[in-house]
């Protein structure tokens, strides 16, 4: 799972109201390489949540994203970018969970896919 | 990127191991899968630098060729067999091989559970899917469409029976509310003997692949 994806997810657990941003255990990061496409980063940054972004980023251990980002840094800080693109598309999640901020309840994440099924008594 | 190419990449797309029947599992095959990605790529919207969700993405033949083409992709299905051939699928079929990755992720989720907050957040360019026929559960394909609709800005592109095609064209655009619903080709799906109730070693059937287009929200 890649921090992109876990950007767009949230608990949707009936009645939960607490339901975004996902916190993550991870027990196995890998890093993986992907083509670098700053447009893409461009296309992309309106849609992120970027705190959500950055503090799942730094609970990974993963430094290096600023607070906020400048139209200035997202069309010509190659720096910026590429640090952008390696954590949001390179840094995948294989094994750990995902924890809905409210209840607790962890959907497991195996072999890189979380689990988002919920029970009878969840939906 | 040339029909025959991608469609020899794709014929590497590993098929269910044991399909299931409830979930009307079958595997897009490579040529039709082929078209459709082709189709979307040179005709339509176009792949390099997109946002996909693959709505019931099994196997991955449509997400994974997605990717291919250049698209960030995010498959969901609620089958874990499926899936993890799936990502089988998205190292096998990897043109790139040990150099680059795909820029693909799946996740497990029940298509037809997705709240609309979670609708919302997983906003992409396009929609593609495969959805069940509706042939076991009837009306889950309209149901996935209706997902669809609330996932794409752009369009979504979809596989129904031919024989159901005036009922979709109405229920797209009165209904679900796209601006525009057509039939891009209509295929023969050729449906090898998959389940024991299959009576015949394979089974053509006309399917239509349609284009629903997005009614631009300001």
């Amino acid at each position: 799972m890649k921090l992109l994806t876990h950007n767009l997810l949230e608990c949707h657990i009936k009645g939960v109201t607490n339901k975004y941003p996902f916190l993550v255990e991870a027990q196995q990061v890998e890093q993986t390489e992907v083509d670098f496409n700053p447009d893409f980063l461009r296309r992309m940054y309106p849609k992120l949540d970027w705190k959500a972004f950055k503090d799942t980023a730094e609970g990974l251990k993963l430094e290096g994203l600023p607070d906020s980002v400048t139209e200035e840094m997202l069309k010509s800080d190659e720096a910026f970018l590429r640090a952008f693109h390696h954590i949001l598309l390179e840094v995948d999640v294989e094994e750990g969970a995902l924890i809905c901020p409210e209840t607790g309840r962890r959907f497991p994440i195996v072999k890189g896919i979380p689990n988002l099924l919920l029970n009878e008594d969840e939906c | 990127m040339k029909l025959k190419d991608l469609q020899s990449l794709l014929e590497d797309c590993k098929p269910f191991e044991d399909p299931k029947v409830e979930l009307e599992q079958y595997t897009t095959r490579p040529h039709i899968a082929s078209h459709i990605l082709h189709a979307i790529d040179n005709s339509y919207e176009g792949f390099v630098g997109t946002t996909v969700v693959d709505l019931g993405c099994g196997c991955g033949a449509l997400g994974v060729g997605a990717a291919i083409l250049g698209a960030h992709v995010l498959g969901i299905d609620i089958d874990e067999d499926a899936l993890a051939i799936a990502q089988e699928n998205r190292e096998e079929m990897n043109p790139w091989g040990e150099d680059e990755a795909l820029s693909i992720d799946f996740v497990r989720a029940n298509v037809l559970e997705l709240s609309p907050g979670m609708r919302d957040r997983l906003k992409a360019d396009v929609v593609i899917t495969n959805p069940p026929f509706g042939t076991r559960a009837k009306g889950v394909d309209m149901e996935f469409l209706r997902v669809a609709s609330g996932i794409a800005t752009s369009a979504v592109y979809s596989l129904h029976k031919t024989s159901t095609r005036s009922y979709i064209q109405r229920h797209a655009l009165k209904t679900l509310g796209f601006k525009k619903a057509q039939v891009v080709a209509e295929l023969r799906y050729d449906l090898p003997k998959t389940y024991k109730f299959h009576k015949k070693a394979c089974t053509d059937i006309a399917v239509d692949f349609w284009r629903f287009e997005v009614l631009s929200k300001q």
